[in-house]
């Protein structure tokens, strides 16, 4: 039974880490600002979701599993307040997304080139 | 892993004379005390590296639990203090540059020296 | 394992101060700094300090962010092109590399990391870990030897945190730009959060938890990691988190200069002066045992009051210190 739990804790793990790493590659093969908070935001919701998912079954019934669901919860308040943050703070001072569609149906086709 | 016995003093190393590059050579103020602050991060890891001791824990016993082993207070108490009066004192260095700031007009060290030659 | 994630962090740590030292944009550097912060804390926590941790954490990532941030809004956020003439730039290679090597090569003649014979575990360190149980009654060594074993070393930093606080009101001036409130008041108002729902909401939100956390921190360090310190810097943060969100003036509704003062002072003063009783009542000076009949009593009420009169002052510092500079830019 314990080593059963143990093996699903390693797979979310291993799942939250690939999350994050998933996270990382898009964060430096995307083209801008916008682009990037998307590929970014995957680190903070799904990546610390299957890791903390994965410590709270390493952590049983105990003091450690109520601060990682209190971890969780202010992770999944503060994390989108703050790519909000950021984003409008980019919009604000004058960033526009890379890549654009300046006729309506007509996609940019140097943006695919360029990302 | 003979090699990795000494990893964090090379860190330590490495770290402050970046820190202490960006004093020397950087002519701006605010990053001139940001480099004061990487060579003073640098002192912590120092301090902190050598209270580590092998298989030990920190020095808290849990459930009065004495029999583990257990790393180092000492040098935890002084970075502990340390750290807050480093940002003390970082906040008195930024207090100056606003003021030459404010007299000056310029926070980079040789506008500065210039204007005090040229006057 | 553990060795393999703190080699890593390391060598993350180098990058990050290399990009902070060639980065141009001084807004991007001070961003970088708090990500270095935030490596160091977790590297302190690997290597067995997590009260360190705690503190490195909310002062290095939090405050100090926060206050290079308010310096710049004052000083400009680029670094001007022109660094020192090149041969001054090839000085300060030389010396960063002769000092570098020199590190180097002392770093050979160390202990191991991690050896647990190394000169430094011999001498006091045994002691403390030995004798806090029975002298003191407190399962935090660390809380142990700050307040009690060592709190005359630990007051002396009080002081200097007190004294860096008020050299910072006296260069930036109190009571600077009083006759033009009203429009510092326009301002700051325009300059606050408080036009921007989300963070607001979610902000006003946090605060609470923020203080109840320092709250924690504070009366639990000495079961747990924590402490004065670590409890002041967390409780300031929030109350700036606060005062960004609402903007400069409402902060200042909420703790008033004088109020501030009052704990910039009175946190000293409340550690000197458990001191005094303790030579009142017949003990040395900063030796709890005579508080209290019991001797570990006695310990456990000093503690107490001096880790309570340092979380007092590092509050009323790091938030004096944060309206001096908002106070300015608002001017």
């Amino acid at each position: 039974m314990a080593s059963v739990i143990d093996m699903i804790s390693f797979a979310l793990l291993a799942a939250g880490g690939f999350c994050v790493f998933v996270g990382g590659v898009g964060v430096l093969r995307l083209p801008d600002l916008y682009t990037r908070m998307h590929a970014a935001s995957i680190t903070d919701t799904a990546g610390p979701l299957l890791v903390l998912a994965g410590l709270a079954l390493q952590a049983g019934w105990s003091l450690a599993l109520f601060k990682l669901a209190v971890i969780l919860v202010f992770l999944a308040v503060t994390a989108p307040t703050a790519a909000y943050a950021l984003g409008n703070a980019a919009l604000v001072s004058g960033y526009r997304p890379a890549v654009v569609s300046d006729e309506s149906g007509a996609t940019d086709s140097e943006g695919e080139g360029h990302a | 892993m003979a090699i990795l016995a000494y990893f964090n003093y090379w860190v330590f190393a490495v770290l402050l004379v970046i820190g202490l590059y960006a004093v020397i050579a950087k002519t701006n103020l605010v990053k001139q005390l940001i480099g004061l602050s990487i060579f003073q991060g640098a002192v912590f890891l120092l301090y902190i590296s050598m209270n580590k001791v092998e298989g030990g824990t920190a020095p808290i016993f849990l459930n009065g639990n004495t029999e583990r082993i257990f790393s180092n207070p000492l040098p935890q108490v002084l970075i502990l203090t340390a750290i807050v009066v480093g940002i003390a004192t970082t906040a008195l260095g930024l207090a100056v540059v606003v003021r030459i700031r404010e007299e000056y007009g310029s926070v980079e060290e040789d506008d500065i020296k210039a204007q005090d030659v040229g006057s | 394992m553990t060795l393999i994630f703190g080699v890593f962090l390391l060598i993350l740590l180098v990058i990050v101060a290399l990009a902070i030292v060639r980065s141009e944009d001084l807004f991007a550097a001070v961003m970088l700094s708090g990500i270095f912060s935030l490596l160091m804390a977790v590297n302190f926590f690997l290597l067995d300090a997590a009260d360190v941790a705690l503190t490195e954490a909310a002062v290095g990532a939090g405050v100090a962010t926060v206050l290079f941030l308010g310096a710049l809004a004052l000083t400009g956020k680029e670094e001007a092109r022109h660094t020192v003439s090149p041969g001054g730039r090839w000085l300060a290679l030389g010396v960063s590399f002769a000092t570098a090597s020199l590190l180097f090569y002392a770093s050979l003649e160390n202990p191991h990391i991690g050896d647990g014979s190394a000169p430094v575990h011999q001498h006091v360190a045994p002691w403390y870990l030995a004798n806090t149980l029975p002298l003191i009654d407190i399962p935090n060594v660390v809380t142990a030897v700050l307040g009690s074993f060592r709190g005359f070393d630990t007051l002396g930093e009080v002081f200097v945190v007190f004294t860096a606080g008020i050299g910072v009101m006296s260069i930036l001036g109190v009571r600077h730009s009083l006759v033009e409130l009203s429009g510092a008041e326009l301002d700051a108002r325009q300059r606050s959060l408080r036009h921007h729902l989300i963070p607001r909401i979610v902000g006003r939100g946090m605060v609470p938890l923020i203080m109840l956390f320092a709250l924690y921190v504070q009366f639990h360090g000495e079961y747990s990691p924590g402490g004065g310190f670590q409890a002041g810097a967390i409780a300031a943060a929030a109350i700036i988190l606060y005062s960004l969100l609402e903007g400069d003036d409402r902060g200042r509704e909420l703790l008033p200069e004088w109020l501030l003062r009052l704990m910039v002072a009175g946190g000293a003063l409340l550690y000197g002066g458990v001191g005094l009783a303790c030579v009142l009542l017949g003990g040395n000076f900063l030796d709890y045992s005579v508080l209290a009949t019991v001797p570990s009593a006695g310990q456990h009420l000093g503690l107490l009051l001096i880790e309570l009169g340092v979380g007092i002052t590092v509050t009323g510092v790091l938030i004096s210190v944060f309206h001096a500079f908002a106070r300015r830019a608002s001017r």
